[in-house]
């Protein structure tokens, strides 16, 4: 089993710059499913006294969710799109040698790569303005801010936030090298397709 | 031949994407107007939200940028370099939009858990013209695919085409 497996890591990573495309893909793969999944997850109930009816406060519940906001439903679909599209890449990398030049493989991970860049910007930017205006409010449209009541969901969004720009700046590298791969096109698979049954 | 015509389509497309980013520029920055309910008077303007502010640099980075490749010579070797900042580019426009658009939907359906009243209802002219400004940038980005892809095309041969 462990033959198998290094067999196979060294197969996929026959040249530097391959190992350096792998190391990339892996790193932003768990960048993005960590954004997805803390903001997935991200959720605060908390009671506030809203009056007082005579002597005794009044209390409500309000709840934080990651629903209530459109763009934090698309950054969550966006960061999901991504790692999948990376761990895609990942699995297309280590197992498939013979396919690599095969008609439009170079081109479609360059122009698949490209459009998550894209994807995955747009989406951490759109939250970011979001929790912008959630953190300071917005005296001109009269909107109050939530970051000093919500103090957890706040933070956790932060989090989630950092991740999904270092996704971003991932993305983009990875980007430029699958570009640079269609320039100059090597193979990142070793010639031995199959590993030999060895004991 | 065939190269002339899509040499000269490439420079439409990229004259038609500099005009869409220049309009949503322009259509921004002049979206004003003021409004008086209660005896309190408020002005909107653009820059009363971070992420319109935002818009218009991106748009006007990318406005500068077309205008100048429109006049980058056919055989100059900053063609690879034109490769990669055009995904630089269209990334910016992307995450204008986005951001801008994810503000615009708060400032036009309100967000009732977080207690944010929609504005538009008594700004309506500021709100069509941000809409404008953003089906503008929304044309820029599109056509911007569109040069990525064409730009890649031309520099790298993606079709293998000269290979055995």
């Amino acid at each position: 089993m462990q033959m198998a497996v290094s067999k196979l890591l060294l197969a996929a990573t026959s040249r530097k710059s391959c190992k350096v495309l792998l190391g990339l893909r892996v790193l932003a793969f768990s960048a993005t499913l960590s954004a997805a999944i803390v903001m997935g997850l991200n959720k605060e109930t908390k009671t506030f006294v809203v009056g007082n009816v005579g002597n005794t406060p009044v209390k409500a519940t309000f709840t934080a969710k990651f629903q209530h906001t459109p763009a934090f439903v698309f950054f969550v679909v966006a960061n999901a799109m991504v790692s999948f599209h990376n761990m895609l890449m990942i699995a297309m990398q280590l197992s498939g040698g013979k396919r690599e030049f095969a008609g439009f493989h170079l081109l479609s991970v360059a122009i698949l790569d490209m459009l998550n860049v894209t994807l995955i910007s747009a989406a951490a930017n759109a939250a970011a303005f979001i929790s912008e205006v959630g953190k300071n409010g917005n005296k001109h449209a009269r909107w109050d801010k939530i970051c000093d009541r919500f103090v957890t969901y706040c933070d956790h969004g932060a989090g989630a936030l950092i991740t999904a720009f270092a996704g971003v700046v991932l993305m983009l590298i990875i980007s430029a090298i699958s570009i640079s791969r269609l320039a100059q096109p090597y193979k990142c698979t070793s010639t031995v397709a199959t590993p030999s049954v060895v004991p | 031949m065939v190269k002339l015509t899509k040499r000269i389509g490439a420079l439409v497309l990229r004259l038609v994407a500099f005009g869409a980013a220049l309009a949503a520029l322009i259509v921004m920055v002049t979206s004003r107007e003021r409004a008086s309910f209660f005896a309190v008077s408020l002005e909107a303007k653009y820059t009363d939200m971070a992420a319109f502010k935002y818009f218009v640099i991106a748009n006007a980075v990318v406005s500068v940028y077309s205008f100048l490749v429109m006049f980058l010579p056919k055989e100059s070797l900053l063609w690879k370099f034109v490769v990669v900042l055009d995904l630089v580019m269209t990334m910016l426009l992307t995450s204008s939009l986005s951001a801008a658009l994810a503000v615009a939907q708060v400032g036009k359906k309100g967000n009732a858990n977080a207690g944010w009243l929609p504005i538009c209802g008594q700004v309506p002219k500021f709100c069509d013209q941000v809409t404008g400004a953003l089906i503008a940038g929304f044309v820029a980005l599109v056509l911007y695919v569109l040069l990525l892809l064409y730009s890649l095309h031309s520099v790298v041969d993606p079709f293998l085409l000269q290979k055995s």
